[in-house]
């Protein structure tokens, strides 16, 4: 052969993390999760070792979601109203690996439960289902520094993945995090410096840099998409090189994103193929955990992840 | 890559005659290094470095230009791996294949729907580029679809045929258009050269592995072609994406010239889902040319916008001129809605007011494109350069009223804007999709 072929060598490698404890592990998850540990660009797998694939996690919420679209609300119909059915729907139904939940409840506006509801909650919900679980806070930074510290220890020894940690307010959740042996999201507003700062002072309380996972804040397709996309390339780039302050796995909430863009209240096929495309450009960018809502994007996308690793 | 000027240094004669006008070899290797002057100046150089020292001028990835004069597209011509790196040049072309064995009437119904995919987004028009018309039967056959296609849509075509004969009439029909022909391989490509020079047109190279697609456009560069596009074939995605990321590696990092052109992907799914992610891969991971079969609107509407995503400059985000914006049939009573002057952020409250039907003005600050969080952290978009906006474009001989709306998300703006402005400030909603309710709920 001629035509030397042109091989990035990395140094570096992604921090690999386990979601969820199986009973050997303490916990009483029937599930574990794997994400991350990459020593390769996405998808090129002749260069390096891709060891995990990329995790589709649907996302739930403790309260019946408000401002869902119709094409998005009657995927799942009435279970919506009953976190626990919404859960057991996913799982049984859907075959989900592991649940995102969304405290939405505990946000002041949205029903403003207390932490030990919350807690009750996230108790409940693990003897329901044996999933790992990733545990999302209401959004409202006061209410959450109460709420997830709760989550937390109702979950504990069950590995979940917790967020979001921001650089403003980081120390609660770091605290709780490593107390009740959970994993954390690092959310950082579409700047790598920013990501990387963060990582930087969540690993100085004592929580590994092997346990962090970057919400590097993703836009939907056609909301700024490549912002994120470009910052999940940089910040590849600079891990594999051997910057282990961003070799952290990707999270991206695809979903969120997607289903208030206007497309997704154009047609049902609009808003399904708006979710698919948002999810499966970042995997092209690196992300390794996609918390998506539309059961029949997350059907394609999971075909789609099948196809690229089942060569 | 780019030869140093130490590189350049060692091809030259290393007498230092000054005849160059400079004091040394080394210093005119340092000006060529910076392109600052024509190798001409030497009059001693050998004719082998002058050959190498050409070349490595020219672009490392060959641009083609597809189409007839009177709608064309360049295609090529890109210079980094990563998007962050630079602005990715030319877009993928979107192309649709057309199967000769189909109806007449089919193929009319299909051509017609292709000819309508345009679309608006964020000011932009996002448009398909390319017909291509697929032997499936006879020559004969094959000539008249080329026809039907050529007469109705101005789009530029590309020809796909095993058989040189119906090619060869294919390309006399659509010669004034340059249909791209498809394709060149090792066992016919004498035989296609000859086709694509008589009408001069551009030419696909095919091969499965890159070593003899190499070996190929070597063959058709010595024919006299060269401009060529590369398709390395039928693959799965993970190993197409291989192939397109080595073709663009070859030609960016080796200055390989024999893989230094654009190159093409063919989507082979009858799932509109599978075929939008597998073209929304090649276009994401550097294809020139992306084939896909499905016309749904949704479905070419998701790869168009990924297109515009991914090819946006990241230095240089959409913007859009910062002024007053009147919506709809606005009178000296309508409200005026503030946001930044980033496209996404403008065509987002834009499309949401015409939703609502309440003529409205919309004022777009200039915040050098920064959305209103980035604009706000960065202090773009506060009381003082909403201010300023508001007198630049006389606000108070526009509206009668006294009363702004500003976005949800920097309701934190409210008390130095009355006071700067002295204007009332309404709190408007966070998300874009909240303004029609909140118009209507205004009075
Ligand atoms: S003219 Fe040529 S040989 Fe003479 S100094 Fe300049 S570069 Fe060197």
């Amino acid at each position: 052969m001629e035509t030397q072929l042109v091989l990035e060598k990395w140094a570096g490698v992604i921090s690999a993390l386990t979601i969820g404890a199986n009973k050997e592990d303490g916990g009483s998850r029937a599930n574990i999760v794997r994400i991350g540990g990459q020593g390769s660009l996405p998808l090129l797998f002749k260069e390096g070792s891709i060891p995990n694939r990329p995790v589709i996690a649907f996302e739930i919420w403790d309260t019946p979601p408000q401002d869902w679209p119709d094409d998005l609300t009657s995927a799942y119909g009435k279970v919506l109203n009953d976190p626990f059915a919404w859960a057991d729907k996913c799982v049984n139904e859907l075959k989900a690996q592991l649940l995102c939940v969304r405290m939405q409840g505990a946000h002041p506006d949205f029903g403003n439960k207390d932490p030990g509801e919350a807690a009750n909650f996230i108790s409940a919900l693990l003897t329901r289902v044996k999933v790992p679980l990733i545990i999302i806070g209401s959004g409202d930074d006061s209410k959450d520094n109460l709420i997830l510290p709760a989550c937390s220890e109702a979950a504990k020894n069950e590995r979940c993945l917790i967020g979001c940690a921001v650089q403003d307010n980081y120390k609660t959740l770091v605290a709780s995090v490593l107390a009740d042996g959970h994993h954390i999201i690092a959310e950082s507003p579409i700047d790598i410096n920013i990501a990387k700062q963060l990582n930087i002072l969540i690993s100085d309380m004592g929580l590994s840099l092997e346990r962090i996972v970057i919400n590097p804040t993703i836009g939907a397709l056609g909301y700024g998409l490549e912002y994120a996309y470009s910052i999940m390339e940089r910040a590849r780039l600079a891990a594999l090189s051997g910057d282990k302050t961003l070799a952290s796995p990707f999270i991206c909430f695809v979903g969120q994103e997607t289903w208030r863009t206007k497309e997704a209240k154009a047609g049902y096929e609009q808003g399904v193929i708006w979710e698919i495309i948002t999810a499966t450009s970042l995997i092209q960018s690196g992300a390794d955990l996609l918390v998506m809502r539309h059961p029949a994007a997350v059907e394609k996308v999971a075909g789609y992840i099948d196809s690229l690793f089942n060569k | 890559m780019a030869l140093s000027g130490l590189d350049i240094y060692k091809l030259l004669p290393k007498t230092n005659c000054r005849k160059c006008g400079l004091a040394t070899c080394l210093a005119f290797a340092m000006q060529l290094a910076k392109k600052a002057l024509a190798v001409e100046k030497c009059p001693f150089i050998s004719a082998e470095a002058k050959t190498i020292l050409e070349e490595q001028a020219l672009p490392p990835i060959k641009p083609v230009i597809l189409g007839g004069d009177n709608l064309k597209f360049e295609l090529g011509n890109e210079t980094v791996m990563f998007r962050h790196e630079e602005k990715f040049r030319n877009p993928a072309a979107l192309g649709f294949i057309i199967e000769d064995n189909l109806a007449d009437s089919k193929i009319r119904g299909q051509i017609e729907k292709i000819n309508q995919l345009k679309f608006e987004r964020v000011g932009q028009l996002l448009e398909v580029n390319l017909i291509a018309i697929k032997q499936n039967t006879g020559a004969d056959r094959f000539l008249e679809v080329s026809e039907l296609v050529l007469n109705n849509t101005v789009l530029p075509v590309m020809l796909i045929s095993g058989d040189i004969d119906a090619l060869k009439q294919a390309a006399a029909v659509a010669a004034v258009r340059r249909p791209l022909l498809y394709c060149a391989t090792k066992d016919n490509f004498s035989q296609i050269a000859a086709i694509a020079k008589e009408f001069q047109l551009p030419l696909v190279a095919a091969a499965q592995d890159i070593d003899e697609l190499a070996h190929l456009t070597k063959g058709l560069n010595a024919l006299g072609i060269r401009d060529l596009i590369l398709d390395t074939g039928e693959k799965n995605v993970a190993d197409k994406i291989w192939d397109l990321t080595q073709l663009r590696r070859q030609a960016l990092k080796k200055s390989n010239r024999a893989l230094g052109y654009p190159s093409l992907a063919i989507v082979d799914k009858t799932d509109p889902y599978e075929e939008a992610m597998e073209a929304a891969a090649y276009i994401a991971k550097y294809a020139g040319i992306v084939l896909i079969k499905g016309l749904e609107s949704w479905e070419v509407l998701s790869i168009l916008t990924l297109r515009q995503n991914i090819y946006t400059d990241p230095q240089k985000p959409l913007q859009i001129e910062p002024k007053l914006y009147p919506v709809g049939k606005t009178t000296k009573e309508s409200p005026v809605l503030i946001t930044t002057n980033f496209s996404l952020s403008y065509y987002t409250v834009l499309s949401e007011v015409e939703a609502s039907k309440i003529p409205s003005y919309i004022l777009s600050v200039d915040t050098e494109g920064m959305s209103v969080l980035t604009a706000w952290a960065a202090e773009k978009f506060n009381a003082e350069s909403i201010t300023k906006s508001l007198d630049k474009c006389a606000i108070r001989d526009v509206v009668v009223h006294k009363n702004l709306i500003i976005p949800g998300y920097v309701a934190i703006l409210s008390g130095d804007l009355e006071e700067q402005s002295g204007y009332k400030v309404i709190v408007g909603p966070k998300e874009a999709a909240g303004i029609p309710v909140f118009l209507k709920n205004l009075n």
